[in-house]
């Protein structure tokens, strides 16, 4: 378990040296997307490039363009776009409950936020601009400047691990048949 | 007295959202000295310091503010001149600008957002009738996540229903923001087993043998706090039971985040 210090864009090197269960705290441009915005994607394209990006699933609460609570939003509604997404150049995905690992190898990593912890996330995040206004607030895709956005877990890495199959796996040896 | 409905929901929403009650407070700090692993230990304190942060500031401690589910305790001496539902969500749209809270009430197709956080059906309210002529309103603003992962089974009354609700947590934990609050409905109907699980939240925390013992099971499964591994997988358990058919057996379980926000205003 290493604690890495990374700023976004990520380039392939830092993807490759991360390794599930390693502490992650982001700089940077974060972007982020949720339902609407990933369909609208899908139709005509992303309207910022997304070249070594961080994607944080998150619809946050902003007042006049403050950052009053942004933590992660379940990642596994945006599973049907995982592939899509990472051929734009996504590096990192930001969310809670995980994805399906396979998309990710020699790709990209999949980084977990405490879920439900909105108000710190807020501390660690200002707003640069936001794109596809039209979409509301939760929807939108806001563009953040990250300060040391974390603690986050590698939870899928881009060597093929993934925490969350692994905890599933052993609690269901556990289960009754 | 309209009047006094709409501060108090504005007051429960706000108290509800950028705090918790001591009691769930209590349980995140006691599973944090206890949990031996690392990784969920630091999520728990993690949560801990968020509260806080929350709650010195006035931040909502959830950017999801939730669905608008009121639970209000009305006294059988007490007539109202006026909608309760009505004034309660006169103060849900108040709320949703001081708080503020997020803009999350859309029509179920079209997706259109009012952007007040009310419409048709929306808030909730689940009256009761109590002796006296009080009235109390409980805030309980409930999140997506956890929300999503609730489900009804239809059980053959053959099955054992502690082992439908441990696969069902097992699969389904890591998406609702454990550590969990579980609301179990046993018995009745199809939707009294759901109104059940609801309630079984409301009624929050158990302490019967078969509830703690669930909860020990739960815990033993080591999904951990948001599904990474760890001893503490649920916070708490409640279970309501009805009746039901001798040819049925309904089980809900309402999933419930470690965020178990609630907050309560008593108006005389």
């Amino acid at each position: 378990m290493t604690e890495y210090h990374l700023r976004a864009p990520l380039s392939d090197e830092e993807v490759e040296k991360l390794v599930a269960g390693d502490v992650v705290f982001l700089s940077g441009p974060v972007f982020t997307a949720r339902d609407k915005a990933h369909a609208l994607m899908r139709q005509v394209g992303s309207p910022v490039s997304l070249q070594g990006a961080a994607l944080y699933h998150c619809g946050p609460l902003i007042k006049d363009d403050r950052v009053l609570s942004a933590g992660p939003t379940t990642s596994g509604r945006m599973a049907r776009y995982t592939e899509e997404i990472l051929r734009l150049g996504v590096k990192a995905i930001i969310g809670k409950g995980g994805l399906p690992a396979e998309p990710f190898l020699s790709k990209a990593v999949y980084l977990a936020y405490p879920g439900g912890c909105g108000a710190a996330a807020a501390q660690q995040l200002r707003v640069l601009r936001v794109h596809l206004q039209e979409l509301g607030m939760a929807e939108s895709i806001w563009e953040f400047e990250a300060r040391e956005l974390g603690p986050m877990i590698v939870a899928i890495d881009a060597h093929g691990r993934d925490l969350y199959r692994e905890v599933k796996r052993s609690a269901q040896r556990q289960e009754p048949d | 007295m309209r009047e006094k409905v709409v501060e108090a929901t504005v007051r429960a929403l706000q108290r509800a959202e950028t705090s918790l009650p001591n009691w769930v407070l209590q349980r995140i700090e006691e599973a944090a000295a206890r949990e031996s692993h690392p990784v969920a230990r630091h999520h728990l304190q993690f949560m801990l310091e968020n509260v806080s942060i929350a709650r010195t500031k006035g931040l909502p401690l959830c950017q999801d503010t939730g669905l608008a589910i009121f639970h209000v305790q009305m006294g059988r001496d007490l007539s109202l001149d006026f909608s309760l539902s009505e004034a309660i969500a006169q103060g849900v749209r108040i709320a949703t600008k001081e708080v503020p809270l997020r803009p999350n009430a859309v029509h179920p197709q079209t997706r259109k957002n009012r952007g007040d956080n009310t419409g048709p059906g929306m808030p909730d309210v689940i009256l009761d009738y109590v002796d006296g002529k009080g009235l109390q309103l409980t805030a309980f603003p409930k999140g997506a996540g956890s929300e999503n992962m609730s489900l009804v089974g239809m059980l053959n009354p053959a099955d054992d229903p502690f082992d439908f609700i441990l696969k069902s947590v097992a699969e389904r934990a890591a998406n609702a923001c454990p550590p969990l609050f579980l609301g179990i409905g046993l018995g009745g109907s199809f939707d009294l087993a759901a109104r059940l699980a609801k309630r079984a939240l409301l009624n929050m925390p158990g302490s019967s043998e078969e509830e703690l013992a669930l909860l020990e099971r739960i815990n033993s499964l080591g999904i951990g706090p948001m599904g990474l591994g760890g001893d503490t997988t649920a916070l708490g358990i409640k279970i309501e039971k009805a009746f039901c058919h001798t040819a049925s057996l309904p089980v809900a379980i309402n999933f419930q985040c470690w965020a178990n926000r609630s907050a309560t205003e008593v108006i005389q």
